[in-house]
């Protein structure tokens, strides 16, 4: 499909075909990955590989990430697909340092029991070997994965096979329970170091299983068994831990661009309206004539935002990165409160305010505020009709209420009445919804019936819609 | 890019360009060494983004240093415009021009007046222009491109891609050589696409382990190597906490230095605590952190 494109197409005959397969299937898998590569860049990074040093992998990597990756998030997309199509591919698994094959011989080598390979690697974690460390990955792939030729492709499998035969968890509480007896700021920095040595040791392991993968299947197949969304589009609905912890981080920088976007925005909004008096009074230099308008100041308020956020185990996940936003905004805001509910409804305003981050607030909401009220399951229409009439009076005009929340009500009573009290007596009410726009209105999801009364729906599946909303606030 | 492939081979390849900026006393790594490396062959801005005090700036300052450039500076803000980047024509020299012209009275037509007062002596290049026309080897250093809008985004375009400038009143004036050109963003808004697609891109987050004692042993050169090994682990610790500011690679610097001063020989929990302020300037920041330290005590 690729080699229709110009941009490709010029590559090749800067390249010659060799190079240029790879490169062209390379660049095809980034493009399908979501990462946006122009036909400029493409050629860009033809270019870059002519200068760069062939032997010279990493600076390879680096060159072309330069040229084609524009984006710090998409950079592990990248490095995992260059990685497939450029260092695992042809790479031969014996190439042991001396060294370190020696060790592993020293300990009879094939004969070691997996209890003596698993603390081989515990002394090598501890030790900081980097070449033992990655020796010890291949030798325990090799051992343990079962990995077999024409097999499907399911690399994390493998990964977690040889992981649990190591006894990996265990392996990392020894060193965290060495690190901690050695105490203090010194034992916090160990833990530091075995977290990151034991990181690179799952590493290599998981580059083992991926090469062999490679050798077995090519490059292209592999690449497509392991795609995955951008953190930018992975759902919040099928969150993985590791995925949550990734996109934790990209939420304070989208915070701060949102925050000075929203602030830009304020200040350039445009001119209030026309002030009579200094007109008339201005027109007087002109003889009259009203040449030279005046325009009053705007007044520009902050205004309030009201979050309610359904924190029910089905949308909870969407509730934290909206909260962890909506605060990390807040100074764009003249106030910001918050209620979680379920079936129940309470304040968390305190409860988000004293906690140090949003792991720790999510907890105190879970365990302190007073959100059920009956059963436990989602009941929208109660936890409205209770907001409206217990907090309903302190909203105002510059109020604006955000509710979070998938809308399903299990069948109970819908009390649209409630909402439509919240709309009438705030600025605007919108309404963030985590599922796909074709599951609306299915089932028990009762949306419409609410949002009827919003300013606006929305669907609000990843960080990418929960930014465009943002943006798109007046 | 045929018309720029020809802008210099200044070196043979990235390990040489970490050796000279290592010349300069800037500790680089692969990553930096082959996008520096990559914009002096393909003659290609340089877009560097990261958390601020990463050294960025530093980064084209050091460049020009070791290709002995003068370094051009156009540092962004909110209201830049044309003729502070680009050029401006000189109004009051214009006006003179005029009024000598009705004291002479040389008979001169209106269109050579015209001309000759829209011509070279009555410009007042900007640092763009003058990058641009500068005949000596320059090194272009635009400085928090993330702070003008947009709109005025466009105004870099047509430097950044075809190395030229058009003056309506002139013509295109065209690059003499491909200078250097850094472009320096602390993120805190997207930049265009069509900004993005003319660089090479290059994040420089905070410096690694191995890279910062570097740095520090070499910025501070009293200080014992065990001692530098501790207080970069311990700032590499606090970054991971969330923090309103982490702190920067000078930051470090400043701890290390005030721990040299205050004679510290070995880091422990008491004297890191008393010392934080040094390294965060957030109370909110120091709090957090502190509770951190205590907490490995207990």
């Amino acid at each position: 499909m690729t080699s229709t494109q110009p941009g490709t197409r010029a590559a090749e005959l800067v390249l010659g075909s060799g190079l240029f397969g790879t490169f062209a299937e390379f660049v095809e898998e980034l493009r399908a990955a979501g990462v946006p590569v122009s036909t400029t860049e493409v050629l860009d990074a033809t270019e870059a590989l002519r200068h760069l040093p062939l032997e010279d992998r990493e600076a390879l990597k680096l060159g072309l990430a330069a040229s084609l990756v524009k984006e710090e998030g998409h950079w592990r997309t990248f490095e995992m697909l260059f990685e497939l199509f450029f260092s695992l591919q042809g790479r031969g698994s014996g190439e042991l340092s001396a060294l370190a094959a020696g060790e592993l011989s020293a300990g009879d080598g094939e004969g070691m029991s997996a209890r003596e390979l698993a603390e081989l690697a515990y002394q090598a974690l501890m030790d900081g070997d980097p070449e033992l460390m990655a020796a010890l990955a291949r030798g325990a792939v090799d051992r343990f994965a079962g990995m077999e030729p024409g097999r499907p492709v399911g690399g994390s499998y493998y990964v977690f096979k040889t992981l649990r035969h190591l006894e990996a968890d265990a392996m990392l509480a020894r060193l965290l329970g060495a690190a901690q007896e050695v105490g203090g700021l010194e034992g916090m920095n160990l833990a530091q170091d075995y977290r990151a040595r034991y990181e690179r040791m799952r590493d290599e392991v998981e580059a083992e299983v991926r090469r062999r993968l490679v050798a077995d299947r090519g490059a292209k197949v592999v690449a497509r068994a392991l795609r995955r969304p951008l953190p930018e589009d992975v759902d919040f609905m099928h969150l993985g831990k590791e995925e949550l912890a990734t996109l934790q981080r990209t939420v304070q920088p989208l915070a701060r661009k949102l925050a000075v976007h929203l602030a830009r925005k304020r200040r350039h909004r445009d001119e209030g309206r026309l002030d009579f008096r200094a007109t008339m009074r201005r027109s007087l230099s002109f003889g009259g004539a009203p040449a030279d308008p005046r325009f009053k100041a705007p007044h520009r308020s902050k205004p309030e935002l009201w979050v309610l956020a359904d924190i029910s185990g089905s949308v909870a996940a969407f509730a934290r990165f909206t909260l962890q936003l909506v605060y990390a905004l807040s100074s764009q805001f003249s106030r910001t409160r918050a209620w979680a509910f379920i079936d129940g409804i309470d304040e968390v305003t305190d409860l988000l305010k004293g906690a140090d981050d949003i792991s720790e607030a999510v907890r105190s909401i879970n365990t302190q505020a007073d959100v059920i009220w009956a059963e436990g399951h989602s009941d929208y229409g109660h936890a409205l009709a209770d907001f409206a009439q217990r907090w309903g009076r302190e909203l105002t005009s510059r109020t604006t209420v955000l509710v979070l929340g998938d809308a399903r009500n299990n069948y109970h009573s819908v009390q649209p009445w409630a909402i439509a009290e919240i709309a009438l007596r705030s600025r605007h009410v919108w309404w963030l919804n985590p599922e796909p726009r074709a599951y609306w209105d299915t089932g028990d999801s009762v949306l419409a019936q609410y949002g009827a009364h919003c300013s606006g729906v929305s669907e609000c599946r990843n960080l990418r819609q929960l930014r465009h909303f943002v943006e798109q606030l007046p | 890019m045929t018309t720029t492939g020809s802008s210099g081979a200044r070196w043979e390849n990235p390990k040489a360009v970490n050796e000279a900026l290592g010349g300069v006393g800037y500790l680089a790594d692969e990553g930096i060494a082959a996008v520096v490396f990559l914009a002096d062959r393909l003659g290609k801005p340089v877009l560097v983004e990261g958390p601020a005090g990463t050294g960025k700036t530093q980064l084209a300052k050091s460049v020009a240093e070791m290709t002995g450039s003068r370094l051009i500076r156009l540092q962004c803000y909110e209201g830049l415009d044309e003729s502070k980047a680009l050029y401006e024509w000189n109004y009051k020299k214009q006006l003179l021009r005029i009024q000598a012209e009705q004291v002479t009275q040389e008979g001169e037509t209106w269109q050579e007046l015209e001309e000759d007062i829209f011509s070279e002596p009555f410009l007042m290049p900007r640092p763009l222009l003058e990058a641009i026309r500068a005949t000596d080897p320059v090194v272009l250093l635009i400085d928090e491109v993330d702070r003008v809008e947009v709109e005025t985004e466009a105004l870099l375009l047509e430097v950044l891609s075809d190395y030229q400038v058009s003056v309506p009143e002139m013509g295109t004036v065209e690059a003499a050589q491909i200078p250097l050109v850094f472009l320096t963003s602390n993120n805190t808004r997207e930049l265009s696409e069509a900004l993005k697609r003319r660089c090479l891109f290059l994040h420089l987050d905070y410096p690694s382990i191995e890279r910062e004692r570097e740095i520090v042993l070499t910025k501070v050169p009293d200080i014992e190597e065990s001692l530098a090994d501790q207080v970069v682990r311990t700032v590499k610790l606090i970054r991971a906490l969330e923090l309103k500011k982490a702190p920067s690679v000078s930051e470090t610097l400043d701890w290390a230095r005030t721990l040299v001063l205050l004679g510290v020989a070995h880091l422990d929990t008491a004297t890191a605590k008393s010392t934080l302020n040094v390294l965060l300037k957030y109370r909110s920041d120091i709090e957090r952190a502190a509770k951190e330290l205590v907490a490995a005590e207990g």
